[in-house]
């Protein structure tokens, strides 16, 4: 067993995990943060996309002993300081990109990441950037409309509907 | 103006803000003290005896509670099937035996065998390595009709042979072949509808409980119906009584049907629970999913066409073999019989219709619903063979489709169903406008500059939704009703909850059922919510599938909420010292007609609850009403699709240029939430067109067992903004429930792959590849290049 402690979220945490741990069994079992989720085994749907160190990782792929020292933001940690959803998860409800909501944590990382490195994407760099995270409900065209339009483009110019 | 509140409008939806935060509360969040952990040995061969298996050593290992076999289960009853169908002799299908864990042999790839309870997952896992299974491989049978050849190995020993029921529907013979034999013109197509894994993005989990202290078992568990589980598992496998048990089925994520059915691990966690004394949690992997999640589609079809010399439709004739894989699921049987027969004569007046339905057992995991359901089966061979009759005759697909339109209603199939409404040149002249099929040359030569081959594809779809009147489908051999329940619980202040049998996994039901009662209140929707998903809470309803959720369960919420409002208007006649055939209510205010009399929807909640001043001689006290609902007649959605593809004739990949649909699915409670199940619904039938196939090789080995083999749909597979319109104006709505309703969420996967299909089809031939009559899907580039080079 190692310990590890880390900061997620803004706040100091620290635990025993095994070599072994991922970082989002950490997450998820020992710190009981169930908002990042596991949709399968093999680092394709992106459903656990976290921050470690302002970069976006698929926290299924990396130990919870190589976040040592990190600085880790998940869903829990997006809203705004008083607690209202920020830019880009109003931007999800305002354009109904989300349905059943499993995917929308990891959907909602990768679109911050995206956001921050290309503040503004064209429709072909969002759906190019979301290669890493699938969505079986809304057919994706919602959270295109839904990243773009918290980028700050007017959607209602390019899409029909 | 589009409304802001109410039926018609789109808020925003309140259940976002949870899974927007990381809030949701899904089955695998689920975590009780003292949990321990389960973990199932699956069969790694698709067919075999088992000869011992050997558990000393892991019963040993460091965290076991204990080890289960097929042995464990031999006094429990086995996973059923929902639906007996017939065989065209009078006999029953054939229902082999299913149970918990295999027993004497394993059937498919992922079958499982033992499982291993222990204080942690990965003791458990550990542990499992420990055991030892001599399992003697046998032969398998993965195709079809090998699986139908005289002397096939068996799957299951006790049968004469490898089918399930060969069914016989519709149109005498006699009178088919009469139709056949003085046809113009037959068109004759064979096909393949590919299997699919419906994917929700949650993959299954199980948390059984079980309470020394009053006898009662929870089960929490990723489910659409969890009193349909709780029915099937407490008197079917396990005999607890309902009482005793309990089925809580929180945030679902996703569902596509793979989560109707009742699954061998639901009761096993809840047996384990007992046994052990222990809550017991399974949780799939992505891995397990793809070999234990009931499958999709999997049809092989023989389709005939017969058109008369004015290429009016006069005989439709089908030959299909519906894979079941190893055991029945739960709806298996119904769904390429019940579900996909009755919808043979698509949107056609043809006047003869006959369906032959084989199903076959082979050694591959269970087949069932997937979105759609036998309508996406029954869609594209219809639509296929006409798109391929309209070819061999030179006349134009839409032109032939609308000549032979149903246009009077109600009408009566060859095929059972009884169509209430419809337009369906409505949806086709919306969809003609959509795509805009004048500019569809200049787009062909545009693409055709560049090197590429461009397509038009189109066509028409009806379903048949709202499932489904008990007395119709207990005729066709449903061992269960199919109405729904709602309670609409008043409380002393005014707000409201509402328990309905409908479950909602992406859907937005807690959005879009107050609208309902809100606007029959005139009250803020905001004071009411919606409770599903627990059968200790709710009505007894029997949840979410073949879009029936506010035509079935809505219809009984306004049953419930008209009940509300005939007892509110007897306190406020009360109240107001009027006949309460004199009281209106508008906006929220019980009002004496044709006076300045009233008083607010709150002052008489409260007095239904604190009954000083009230009429305690006729009405008793309290606010709360409950409705079931069984609807006359199924709901029939239809619409008309196009798309355009481009195809590269050099490497045979298709990309989609231009997408619209035009829908018809009745009035619509909120259009946000009804355009978003359509894009969901295209996105899964574009998967099924170019991307998904759930392969086996013929030994039974899955071979797309990860999203790394098995093709999902990404973002930039799908129609970008500005060449993708859903529409759902065309609206006729639904005669024989209170909302008009028809249903939303299976359309976009019917009638999405015939229209790719199509498309593709008229890009090839516009090359000049006027040999390539079909493509099977996954309509992939090797296979485009093959057929392209006819290799």
């Amino acid at each position: 067993m190692t310990n590890v402690t880390m900061t997620v979220n803004g706040k100091s945490v620290s635990g025993e995990v095994k070599g072994n741990t991922l970082l989002t069994d950490f997450l998820r079992e020992d710190l009981r943060m169930t908002g990042t989720h596991v949709g399968c085994d093999t680092s394709q749907c992106g459903a656990c996309v976290v921050h470690v160190n302002g970069e976006a990782v698929k926290s299924c792929t990396m130990f919870a002993a190589e976040a040592d020292g990190a600085d880790v933001t998940t869903i829990e940690g997006m809203a705004n300081a008083d607690g209202s959803l920020n830019v880009i998860q109003q931007a999800f409800q305002e354009y109904h990109g989300l349905q059943c909501g499993f995917c929308t944590p990891g959907m909602v990382m990768s679109a911050a990441a995206l956001l921050k490195e290309n503040p503004k994407p064209s429709e072909a760099e969002v759906r190019d950037y979301l290669e890493g995270n699938i969505c079986r409900c809304t057919g994706y065209h919602n959270i295109v409309k839904a990243i773009m339009a918290a980028s700050g483009q007017d959607v209602a110019a390019v899409a029909a509907e | 103006m589009p409304k802001d509140h109410g039926i018609g409008a789109s808020p925003k939806r309140r259940e976002d803000v949870r899974f927007l935060t990381g809030a949701g509360n899904y089955t695998d969040d689920i975590n009780i003290h003292g949990q321990a952990y389960v973990h199932f040995l699956r069969s790694d061969v698709a067919h075999g005896t088992i000869k011992s298996i050997d558990t000393s050593e892991a019963e040993k290992m460091p965290g076991v509670v204990k080890i289960f076999t097929g042995a464990d289960f031999e006094g429990v009853g086995g996973i059923p099937c929902g639906w007996q169908v017939t065989d065209k002799d009078g006999a029953p299908m054939k229902e082999p035996a299913h149970p918990v864990l295999a027993q004497g042999k394993v059937r498919h790839v992922g079958d499982p065998y033992a499982a291993v309870v222990a204080d942690s997952l990965e003791q458990a896992r550990t542990a499992a390595e420990a055991i030892v299974a001599d399992i003697e491989e046998l032969p398998a049978v993965v195709d079809m009709g090998k699986a139908l050849e005289p002397g096939a190995t068996k799957v299951h020993d006790d049968l004469d042979d490898n089918l399930c029921y060969d069914w016989l529907f519709g149109t005498d013979t006699e009178t088919t072949q009469a139709a056949f034999e003085s046809a113009a013109h037959v068109t004759t197509l064979e096909l393949v509808n590919n299997r699919l894994v419906a994917n929700p993005m949650e993959p299954r989990v199980a948390v059984g409980e079980f309470s020394r202290a009053n006898g009662e078992h929870t089960l929490h568990t990723t489910s659409q119906n969890p009193h349909v589980i709780r029915l099937l598992m407490g008197a079917f496998v396990l005999g607890i009584p309902e009482h005793k048990l309990r089925v809580v089925a929180p945030d679902v994520g996703g569902g596509f049907g793979t989560k109707i059915f009742h699954y061998a691990e639901e009761a096993f966690c809840t047996f384990a629970a007992k046994a052990c004394n222990r809550p017991v949690k399974w949780t799939s992997t992505r891995s397990e999913a793809f070999m234990s999640d009931a499958h999709g589609r999997d049809h092989v079809t023989k389709i005939e066409l017969a058109l008369d010399k004015d290429n009016n439709f006069i005989g439709v004739r089908t030959d299909t073999k519906a894979n079941m894989g190893a055991y029945l699921s739960t709806f298996a049987s119904s769904v390429p019989t019940w579900l996909h027969g009755t919808l043979m004569a698509g949107n056609y007046k043809t006047p003869a219709v006959q369906v032959n339905v084989k199903a076959v057992f082979t050694n591959t995991v269970p087949v069932d619903a997937y979105r759609g359901a036998g309508r996406p089966e029954a869609t594209f061979q219809l639509e296929r063979v006409i798109d391929k009759a309209a070819r061999e005759l030179n006349v134009d697909p839409i032109r032939l489709r609308r000549q032979n339109f149903v246009t009077e209603f109600p009408y009566e199939t060859p095929v059972a169903v009884a169509y209430d409404t419809g337009d369906y040149h409505a949806t086709m002249d919306k969809m003609e406008e959509l795509i805009d099929i004048p500019g569809f040359a200049a787009r062909r030569a545009a693409s055709e500059k560049n090197g590429k081959l461009r397509g038009l594809g189109i066509n028409c779809f009806i379903e048949a939704c709202g499932i489904a009147p008990s007395n119709l489908v207990g005729q066709l051999g449903a061992r269960a009703g199919l109405y729904d329940a709602a309670t609409v619980r008043v409380n002393a202040t005014g707000s409201i909850s509402v328990m309905v049998g409908a479950h909602s996994h992406g859907q937005g039901h807690e959005t879009v059922f107050p609208q309902v009662v809100a606007e029959m209140l005139g009250i803020d929707e905001s004071m009411i919510d919606i409770v599903h998903g627990d059968t200790s809470k709710i009505p007894f309803g029997m949840g979410t599938y073949g879009s029936r959720s506010l035509a079935v369960c809505g219809s009984a919420m306004v049953r419930a909420t008209e009940k509300i409002i005939n007892k509110a208007k007897k306190i406020a006649g009360h109240m107001l010292e009027a006949s309460d055939s004199d009281i209106e209510l508008k906006d929220g205010q019980f009002s004496v007609a044709g006076t300045d009399k009233s008083v607010a929807w709150g002052d008489v909640t409260l007095a239904a609850y604190v009954p000083h001043n009230y009429p305690l001689e006729d009405i008793e006290p309290g606010l709360e009403e409950t409705a079931f609902y069984d609807p006359a007649n199924f709901t029939y959605p239809a619409g008309a699709y196009a798309c355009e593809v481009e195809v590269d004739p050099d490497t045979g990949k298709v990309t989609i240029e231009k997408f619209v649909s035009a829908d018809d699915f009745g009035n619509v409670v909120n259009p946000m939430i009804v355009e978003g199940q359509v894009h969901g619904g295209i996105a899964q039938g574009i998967g099924q067109a170019l991307l998904e196939n759930c392969a086996y090789d013929e030994n039974g080995q899955l071979l797309s067992a990860s999203y790394m083999d098995y093709a999902m749909p990404r973002a930039d597979d799908i129609p970008h903004m500005e060449s993708y319109v859903v529409d759902h104006s065309c609206q006729t709505p639904c005669t024989h429930n209170p909302l008009g309703v028809k249903g939303c969420g299976e359309a976009g996967a019917i009638g999405s792959p015939p229209t790719v299909v199509n498309a593709v089809i008229d890009a090839l031939h516009s090359g000049g590849h006027a040999h390539v009559s079909h493509i099977d899907m996954p309509v992939t580039p090797s296979r485009v290049w093959a057929a392209i080079n006819d290799q």
